[in-house]
């Protein structure tokens, strides 16, 4: 092999390299809140008694998941200004991110609302609590418990995902990357220290997520 | 010359989902042989086969397909490998691919009761015959929804290839979008097949789902 590996000519580009680690955490924070909450709105117009929201939240729900966030940040980003509706890379990452984000959320929340019991609110209102008491005391710890492994791993999805915005030229760890690509041209280089720093950055929230699982959700020892 | 958007357009735009196609059915083919064996390898009762397959998975499910697509596509002719877009693209899917259904699996396999694997060895069978006859074929039924839903996310993912310049499903609609100047059309239209490749296997996996998933 006569490829010369040389690592050094990324130091230069240290502080530009954490910077993009931190837009990418900031920005699948952003998306990961915005679509937690878009999935609540939609989990529950999923269960709403008008046909038409059932209708929506479910169609947006499918159609997202069933089309690549690629496209989808193609549609916001290079489609929707034909419609005068111009975004930023920024906010065009943001909105998809989110949208995306949403869908998915929305499927992990219904699943959590489901695992319920029907008889857990009725126990509730036998003992004289309050809708709001049976919510905050019998209900909200185990549908957390339910989803929070999947809504843990939807937040690391979302932070692989931000890569993909790169291709709008948002700003976040792929294209800090790619620039940095096109001023050192040592290619291989630069991947594979963007590809180490996802793969840390995914193992440090991972490791947070699964400390506040035990810490928070986890049944008392007997 | 800018052209309309006609079902020429279209077409062009449909051309491009055989090389999805081609490519996903690829990537799940030999993802999948190469993930039976991850699978087969994370629950070995070799502990360095174990430690080293969970690496593998770990890693391809800690970091973004993208990246994994430009490590190969640039990394390969580092090695010495002039290789065109095509081998890249399905040498990175089915690393991919490989790392996820070996996940999937191993799940699977460890989901069949360990009283399946007793009654075999007092059956007097054999390893491989265990697991080939007894423990295989009752893993992969569990694991049937999650594997066409990985499916799914497959297909979803080579549209990805687009970046590095490989024409499949999405690049031959960013080139229709570029000679028509219709975004738009060029993009619903595109989101439109994915949907009618994703949707169906999306309702199977969930058909699947409620008839084979372990219940609880």
């Amino acid at each position: 092999m006569s490829y010369q590996f040389k690592f050094e000519v990324l130091l230069p580009f240290w502080k530009e390299l954490l910077l993009g680690c931190a837009l990418s955490l900031w920005l699948s924070a952003i998306a990961v809140v915005l679509g937690f909450s878009l999935g609540l709105v939609t989990a529950l117009a999923r269960r709403s008694k008008s046909q038409f929201l059932r209708g929506a939240a479910l169609s947006y729900i499918e159609v997202i998941r069933n089309t690549p966030f690629l496209l989808q940040v193609f549609f916001i980003f290079f489609g929707l200004p034909a419609l005068g509706l111009s975004f930023s890379p920024w906010s065009a990452a943001i909105l998809a991110l989110s949208l995306n984000c949403g869908a998915f959320s929305a499927e992990i929340i219904r699943a959590g609302i489901d695992a319920i019991p029907r008889g857990q609110f009725d126990a509730g209102a036998a003992l004289g609590l309050t809708p709001l008491q049976t919510f905050r005391d019998i209900i909200l710890k185990p549908s957390l418990r339910v989803i929070y492994p999947a809504l843990s791993s939807q937040f690391i999805l979302a932070l692989l995902t931000t890569s993909i915005v790169s291709s709008i030229s948002a700003e976040e760890l792929t294209s800090v990357a790619q620039s940095i690509d096109t001023v050192t041209f040592r290619s291989f280089e630069i991947y594979i220290v963007a590809t180490l720093l996802y793969f840390m950055m995914a193992t440090i929230l991972s490791t947070i997520f699964k400390i506040i699982d035990r810490a928070c959700f986890s049944y008392p020892m007997k | 010359m800018i052209r309309d958007f006609s079902s020429i357009e279209v077409l062009q735009i449909l051309s491009g989902m055989q090389a999805t196609l081609i490519l996903s059915a690829i990537a799940f083919v030999c993802g999948g042989c190469a993930g039976l064996a991850i699978a087969l390898a994370r629950t070995s009762p070799f502990r360095w086969l174990r430690i080293a397959s969970g690496a593998y998975i770990d890693f391809f499910q800690g970091t973004p397909m993208l990246l994994q697509l430009f490590l190969v596509f640039y990394g390969l002719p580092v090695f010495g490998l002039r290789v065109s877009a095509w081998t890249a693209v399905t040498i990175g899917l089915t690393l991919h691919a490989s790392a996820y259904l070996g996940e999937i699996w191993r799940g699977g396999i460890q989901a069949v009761p360990k009283g399946q694997m007793e009654a075999a060895r007092a059956l007097g069978l054999g390893a491989f015959s265990r697991m080939v006859d007894i423990v295989l074929p009752q893993g992969m039924r569990i694991s049937l929804a999650p594997t066409v839903g990985f499916l799914v996310q497959l297909i979803k993912g080579t549209s990805l290839a687009s970046i590095i310049g490989f024409v499949e499903l999405s690049r031959a609609a960013q080139i229709v979008s570029s000679t028509t100047y219709k975004p738009l059309i060029a993009y619903s239209v595109a989101g439109l097949f994915y949907f009618a490749i994703c949707f169906p296997l999306s309702r199977l996996s969930a058909y699947l789902e409620s008839r084979f998933a372990v219940k609880t």
